[in-house]
């Protein structure tokens, strides 16, 4: 029999962004809350310079990172396929700890324009009858853009966010992004400082014609004390940023934006090494009435509370939901169900342009540091004629600021030996990328369920994924690559090499391509094709509420955590103003 | 079959280093400088902890061809890359402490969702050495560390093109190409991480390079454009390369 714990008012399974943000929220609506962490405190350890300046611990092993050992996945292409585990993360890099993966981002901090929060309706508006594909699950969000603003421009104060605003209530300002959705107020702070890169990718694309805007950057320009009394330094380019914790207090995170202000609040607790395994259903089933947990001695748990907030990463969200029987879960055979439907993830290309001539000092970087343009977005030009729906962005970040991943040489150069190292000595710190992120449709044969054969060491089941690139997104991203060779015939660098998928290319996930992992546990306004209703309740327990990037219907081009953020605001705000009061249902399926 | 004196002299130093010798006795590229971070002692005074005798003087030539000492720079050997490479074998990545390691395994799984054998790393080193020895063997009677720069050349390349029969060693379950690649990305992790892993002794690694360790403050200089960064390296224990 499991330890039972005193009974709190909220319980929230995992304490990364969302898991801080609704701790605060709930917390000021005068709740007990409790957060359940799998994995461990990070405190000064990670953050404290020189430590995080440590390519093989954070770079290379990983450091910051969920244990494949703890949890990992499996990954087939199609259903045919036998689902194979990722042993050591190769793909994407899921966080761990207290932080979460809000720990190790790169601090590029985005919104979603108003036509990506509402893809269905803009697409059957926009294109020809029949033009989506047959098996293209598209849906809406069910929120909208002008909902969600006031939560986006407040987390961009709580982040300090540094950039250029375009679009200041219909205002267009120059050298903004002039595709983004109109905003309330100006970024909280002006753009970090330009690298080479970034001149060169702006002069290349202003010549042809389109707009270059500074990344929105969460490695902040300047000193910024956020809505919460936490302060952030201004970001001094240190090399370390993705996969790192922030060693000057410059990147937004829980730890430098929200925890410090959580931890003091008396109705807030937080318990670390404790692995939720089930949230468990009431016995009459409108309701769920807590968690079990594995505590960090080993010993199983059950914690009582009047309200679970879900708040882990999108594939551990998914699985806990299938795990713990909460909704029904997708059958891509009969397309009923919703749990594990409209998984998606991100298409990603890039190119890598050799210049002799000049001396990029690419220890010298920040992760939210960059140039972008947005001119290819899905709703800023005709894609219907080039045979796809989507969009990417295109841009150039100086780096990489590592040693080991920072090795380059010529094609055809031997990887070993003097000749290596000749190349490898000429070629560092001459190198420039420029790369697209793009968006990622929902298909009927693209989902997560609980694979059949690999197991965790409780013995719970892993989450399978089944994943493959799609005619359509391939398409979009052959698109891009074009735009990117113009950018390139533009820069002339001495050579340049290509990673861009194709058409008839499957999903290869022996690299890196992207932590943007999306959906599984979609939010929407029909439960029958959506896991939470349009403020991220689930359907079927009221007092369950999913937070996180699981609840994208689709992917979006930009990079989710600004979305996630605001998403977990907006759910929050209603929680407070109508849930608290009458508990239930916060609507009605539409 | 022709033997460089430099050969020679590398496979004497090999041999020696199993032993404590005086510094002076070695090639002077072998030499450490009197800024020497005490943390790591110079390879010769190394014991190894994970590999015996015989893998350790695989490990010495081979570290010593995929990086070896020229004029670009310093060599693998210069840098301790054997010893990083025995520390971390020793230590949790030799056991793959946080991978998935539980079964079934596809070994032959297609390539692009990475690495599916049964193997740690500190296993599939010790498989893989002996494959590599007895391939050696095979095609030219002769240890591997008795031969040529050439020769031993030559059969790493066999190792990286999986040419080189791993079952005839009595290994069925590890192809030679797969030895090969945790070889070469251990023995470049070796030369550019932090010298407190054991390797990149004296920060040799990223002054080749031109990598900055652990400065991580460059913020007058993001705006300098085209301009090379004029100081070296720093360790993570705050010594200066």
């Amino acid at each position: 029999m499991p330890i039972t714990q005193p009974d709190v008012d909220v319980v929230i399974i995992g304490l990364g962004w969302t898991g801080s943000i609704m701790g605060l929220e709930m917390t000021s609506a005068g709740l007990n809350v409790l957060a359940l962490e799998r994995g461990a405190d990070r405190s000064k350890e990670d953050f404290l310079y020189p430590k995080p300046a440590d390519e093989l611990k954070y770079g290379v092993r990983l450091k910051m990172m969920q244990r494949p050992r703890q949890s990992t996945v499996t990954i087939r292409r199609n259903r045919q396929e036998q689902a194979i585990p990722q042993r050591h993360w190769t793909t994407f890099h899921p966080g761990d700890g207290v932080g979460g993966a809000g720990s190790h981002w790169t601090g590029v901090l985005y919104r979603a324009t108003p036509n990506e929060l509402a893809l269905k309706s803009f697409a059957d508006r926009t294109f020809s009858p029949g033009f989506l594909p047959e098996d293209m699950t598209i849906q809406d969000y069910g929120v909208s853009y002008e909902e969600l603003e006031p939560h986006y421009d407040f987390f961009e104060k709580v982040a300090g966010l540094s950039g250029q605003a375009g679009n200041i209530q219909g205002e267009m300002i120059e050298g903004g992004n002039p595709f983004e959705g109109p905003r309330k107020n100006p970024f909280p702070l002006p753009p970090l400082p330009r690298t080479l890169t970034d001149t060169l990718f702006t002069k290349a694309t202003q010549a042809l014609g389109w707009h270059p805007y500074p990344y929105p950057s969460a490695n902040v320009s300047g000193a910024w004390t956020n809505p919460y009394g936490m302060q952030l330094g201004p970001c001094n380019f240190c090399g370390f940023c993705s996969n790192y914790g922030c060693l000057n207090y410059s990147k937004a995170s829980p730890q430098t934006c929200t925890l410090d202000a959580l931890k003091q609040r008396e109705n807030f607790a937080y318990r670390t090494g404790c692995e939720v395994t089930r949230i468990v259903k009431h016995e009459k089933g409108e309701t769920v009435k807590g968690v079990i947990y594995r505590d960090a001695d080993g010993n199983e748990v059950f914690q009582p509370a009047g309200m679970v907030i879900l708040a882990s990463f999108p594939l551990s969200n998914v699985r806990l939901l299938l795990l713990s029987e909460i909704g029904k879960p997708y059958d891509p055979e009969s397309n009923t169900g919703v749990v594990g439907r409209n998984f998606s993830y991100q298409i990603t290309g890039s190119m890598d342009l050799y210049f002799k001539d000049h001396q990029f000092n690419p220890f010298i970087s920040a992760g939210g540091s960059g140039q972008v343009i947005d001119d290819f977005s899905p709703d800023t030009f005709d894609t219907e004629q080039h045979g796809f729906i989507g969009g990417s962005y295109i841009y150039t970040t100086q780096g990489p600021g590592g040693a080991i991943g920072a090795l380059r040489t010529p094609p055809g150069t031997p990887q070993w030996g003097s000749e290596w190292k000749k190349q490898v000595r000429q070629h560092y710190g001459h190198h420039m990328m420029i790369g697209t992120t793009g968006t990622n449709m929902s298909y009927r044969d693209v989902y997560l369920d609980l694979d059949p054969t690999y197991k965790d060491p409780h013995g719970d089941p892993l989450l399978r994924m089944t994943y493959d690139w799609k005619e359509n997104d391939l398409r979009m991203t052959e698109f891009m690559a074009e735009r990117m060779r113009e950018i390139v015939a533009q820069l002339q660098p001495d050579y340049h090499t290509e990673s861009v998928k194709q058409r008839g290319d499957h999903f290869d996930p022996s690299s890196y391509q992207s932590t943007h992992i999306t959906g599984g546990a979609i939010m929407g306004t029909d439960p029958k094709t959506s896991v939470l209703n349009r403020y991220l309740q689930h359907w079927d327990a009221h007092n369950l509420f999913v937070m996180g990037a699981s609840a994208f219907p689709q992917n979006m081009q930009h990079n989710p955590t600004g979305t996630v953020a605001a998403l977990t605001y907006w759910s929050a705000q209603h929680i407070r103003e109508r849930y608290l009061d009458n508990p239930g249902p916060l609507m009605s399926p539409s | 079959m022709s033997l460089d004196p430099e050969g020679q002299k590398r496979r004497e130093f090999m041999r020696d280093s199993l032993t404590v010798i005086p510094a002076v006795t070695l090639a002077p590229s072998l030499l450490f400088s009197q800024t020497s971070d005490a943390a790591t002692p110079p390879l010769h005074q190394y014991a190894p902890a994970f590999f015996n005798a015989e893998e350790w003087e695989f490990i010495l030539a081979a570290t010593d061809r995929l990086i070896p000492e020229d004029e670009h720079g310093a060599g693998a050997l210069t840098a301790n890359v054997p010893v990083f490479i025995d520390k971390e074998l020793n230590g949790d990545y030799g056991q793959a402490s946080d991978w998935y390691m539980q079964g079934p395994f596809h070994p032959n799984a297609d390539p692009v969702f990475g690495y599916q054998l049964p193997h740690t790393p500190a296993a599939l080193y010790r498989l893989g050495i002996q494959g590599a020895r007895h391939h050696a063997k095979q095609k030219t009677g002769q240890e591997f560390t008795d031969l040529s720069s050439e020769q031993q050349e030559a059969l790493l390349a066999d190792l990286e093109n999986g040419r080189a029969d791993f079952k005839a060693a009595g290994i069925p379950d590890l192809p030679s190409a797969t030895f090969f690649a945790f070889l070469l990305q251990n023995t470049r992790e070796g030369y550019l991480s932090d010298p407190m892993y054991g390797g990149n002794r004296d920060m040799v690694g990223w002054k080749m390079l031109g990598f900055t360790g652990a400065r991580a403050s460059f913020r007058e200089w993001v705006t300098q454009h085209d301009v090379p960064y004029p100081l070296g390296p720093v360790s993570l224990a705050g010594k200066r390369g």
